[in-house]
């Protein structure tokens, strides 16, 4: 017995690229209409023949799965791996060009936060427009409005135009209508990589909440640490075509080590590896303690950043640094070698690894931008500097054993530190008291 | 909270709500699908009014001023001037008649044509019978008519005529017009998602079907015998036949109007049938 919410049978999606350009021109319009008069009123589909200059992509590729009720799919894959054209798919917005899908149930999709908004109208307008585009009736939309304007913490500017909102605002309301649609399948594309963190952190809520409730989510995104937290299950798409199947972990894993994401290690080749005639960059690669290179390290785990440069003329005093940003770009902080044994000495020539540690318990969770220097300190002379060397994510689980503890919910701040907390108690106080001042001898008070 | 027994059961031996499969047949509009979303249509016409005169100083005074200004031109130029045939009508009734169902024609025609490419943003985002968009754009100029035609009331008390029973009429040719609104635009707004040349050959086919219709002159120009021909543009009929319903004078448009109407099916069907080929693919190349 079928108990399927979606069921995808072999579909494949064709794009012609160039096909935008070549048609919207009226030369071209008259050449097709003397060539091959009345066929420049069809569509164009697959199995017509190709001129030249058309270049064939296929989207997808023969892609099959089934998601049962109550699943939490994450879809993921590199840039173009197809998975924006499945869900436009599955949400009707395109056509296959072979296969079939079909979907039980109600489906909500959310491509794009606040799809319809118009600048001109106020914010209780725009809800009701963009809930209807969305898929809601007028009384439904009546009903959930205070809702709504309370999620998006919006009441005071309701009935201002909306070009008169922050983005910021305007998001929030966008993703709260959208969040509001209660469909029993929810697809949702990206649209936690817009705003800031806060709010991409009230979506994760706001989505792990459907996910309770029984609905069935498919959820593409770029954000590993969002995936793992969400999803159960996750598909990797690569090139049009389903590469894994199953549980996240399983794929995430794949996903990362394959070399499909934005990579945690980098290597050059002598010829192009950055630097001078004296210094050049080959590696810097980000790894575990047990030398394992991973994009996904546990918030509780150290992180070894590893620097490796060859030095072609020796003689020159060089000091590796790396530069650590946060995914808002933030420069979490900036660490020099600061290794006894090469410190203000001239470095003969050869092949260096230089090795910085990142404790466990100290970077919050997200995504982090490493840039690697070789500096010569005095004069200062930047030898190389390549800025946005490698990426790797940080995963902060709920195990409880973390900064975190035993808080799920958002918790803000470019490093996330396990700090040492500790309690002294007093029973009985009189309120007259004054507090007593700071014992400065220790720990152990008299 | 997890879906229960009984609901997975039911599941299992409903139909699927959607399938979703490659585009094909010639015509196999879903009506009963497009009325479900007759709440999405609602909405988009009471955008399009919302829009429109947001921050203008005099608002939807420009329904009525828009028409009564040209009135004017054709007044001095075609009537006190140039001396025109109007089926003996006041000059201003004659021309602001005609220039009723042509100020609705053409802003319907222009709104439905780029209407497409306007809410590409949308169609490449979310779902919904794309017909619902061309049907909204002639919908939504209406309520422009509904103020210009107000104004008619007044110009006909001035001059003391009254409504006679060819009033009823009027619908009738209001319906003709939307139609020919409606037919252009479902083949011009398909076409300009693909090719968008159809923006720089709208303006000129508004002002050619301008003069090709009997606004400025009387259709009584034409001769009689060839009549039937000139009302193979439906515009034709419309105009004549407001002319003619709001007035109370003169002939009803019999054989052009026969013409017209059969025209308008035409192109109306025509139009239905092309964008609906074009619908699957209009999210793929707009």
């Amino acid at each position: 017995m079928s108990q399927t919410a979606i069921h995808v049978e072999g579909i494949s999606k064709l794009y012609r690229l160039g096909e935008r350009q070549r048609y919207t021109g009226l030369r071209h319009l008259l050449e097709d209409a003397v060539r091959a008069p009345l066929r420049w009123l069809r569509p164009r589909r697959e199995g017509g023949e190709t001129k030249k200059g058309a270049q064939e992509i296929w989207a997808l590729q023969d892609v099959s799965f089934d998601v049962q009720p109550g699943e939490v799919v994450g879809l993921i894959g590199r840039n173009g791996a197809g998975k924006s054209t499945l869900l436009k798919i599955l949400s009707r917005v395109a056509k296959p060009t072979r296969g079939y899908a079909e979907i039980y149930g109600r489906v909500g999709s959310l491509l794009e936060v606040g799809t319809g908004f118009h600048q001109e109208l106020t914010g209780r307008e725009n809800v009701y427009l963009n809930g209807a585009v969305l898929g809601m009736g007028k009384k439904e939309i009546a009903r959930k409005f205070d809702e709504i304007v309370a999620f998006a913490e919006v009441e005071n500017f309701i009935d201002t135009p909306l070009k008169h909102y922050s983005t910021g605002m305007m998001m929030r309301l966008a993703f709260a209508v959208a969040a509001h649609i209660e469909p029993e399948i929810l697809l949702v594309d990206e649209v936690l990589a817009v705003g800031d963190a806060q709010f991409q952190k009230k979506c994760l809520g706001k989505m792990s909440d459907v996910a309770n409730h029984g609905r069935t989510v498919i959820f593409v995104s770029h954000n590993a640490a969002a995936i793992t937290r969400l999803c159960a299950r996750c598909i990797l798409l690569d090139g049009g075509k389903v590469l894994q199947d199953g549980p996240t972990f399983e794929v995430m894993n794949r996903y990362l080590l394959s070399g499909l994401s934005t990579s945690a290690a980098r290597e050059w080749t002598l010829a192009e590896a950055p630097g001078d005639n004296a210094v050049r960059l080959r590696a810097v690669r980000a790894r575990t303690t047990e030398g394992e290179t991973t994009e996904a390290f546990d918030i509780r785990r150290p992180i070894a950043l590893d620097v490796v440069f060859d030095v072609l003329k020796g003689g020159v005093v060089l000091t590796p640094n790396l530069h650590v940003f946060n995914e808002e770009g933030v420069n979490v902080f900036v660490s020099l070698d600061q290794d006894p044994a090469w410190r203000g000495r001239p470095r003969p020539a050869g092949r260096y690894i230089s090795t910085a540690w990142i404790p466990g318990n100290f970077l919050a969770e997200g995504t982090f931008i490493i840039g690697a220097a070789i500096t010569t300190l005095s004069p200062v002379n930047v030898r190389l500097y390549e800025r946005e060397a490698i990426a790797f994510q940080v995963i902060d689980s709920t195990d409880g054993n973390s900064a975190r503890g035993d808080y799920a919910g958002h918790l803000p701040g470019v490093v996330r530190p396990v700090l040492a907390w500790e309690t002294s108690y007093v029973a009985n106080v009189e309120s007259q008291q004054p507090v007593e001042p700071v014992w400065i001898g220790g720990k152990d008070r008299p | 909270m997890s879906v229960s027994e009984a609901q997975l059961a039911q599941q299992a031996t409903a139909p699927p709500l959607v399938r979703i499969a490659p585009p094909k047949g010639w015509f196999a509009i879903d009506l009963r699908e497009a009325w479900n979303y007759r709440e999405l249509l609602y909405f988009f016409v009471w955008r399009d009014i919302k829009v429109r005169y947001k921050q203008t100083f005099i608002g939807a005074s420009w329904a009525v001023l828009q028409p009564l200004l040209t009135m004017a031109v054709f007044c001095l130029f075609f009537g006190k001037l140039a001396h025109f045939d109007s089926h003996g009508l006041p000059y201003p009734i004659f021309y602001y008649a005609a220039l009723l169902p042509w100020t609705y024609f053409s802003t319907a025609l222009q709104n439905a044509s780029s209407v497409v490419v306007d809410q590409q943003q949308v169609i490449t985002k979310v779902y919904f019978p794309r017909v619902v968009l061309p049907f909204s754009a002639v919908i939504s100029p209406l309520v422009d008519f509904g103020i210009a035609l107000a104004m008619i009331v007044v110009m006909l008390g001035y001059y003391r005529m009254v409504p006679t029973l060819a009033m009823l009429w009027l619908p009738v040719f209001l319906l003709l017009a939307i139609l020919t609104a409606l037919g252009m635009g479902l083949w011009l707004s398909a076409l300009n998602a693909l090719y968008r040349d159809v923006r720089y050959v709208v303006p000129f086919l508004v002002q050619f079907w301008l003069f090709a219709s009997p606004v400025a002159y009387s259709s009584s120009i034409v001769p009689a015998r060839w009549r039937w021909l000139y009302g193979l543009n439906p515009m034709a009929g419309v105009i004549e036949g407001f002319r003619w319903s709001l007035s109370g004078h003169g002939q009803p448009p019999g054989a052009m109007m026969v013409a017209s109407a059969a025209a308008v099916l035409v192109v109306a069907f025509g139009g239905l049938v092309y964008y609906h080929a074009m619908e699957g693919t209009i999210a793929d190349v707009v």
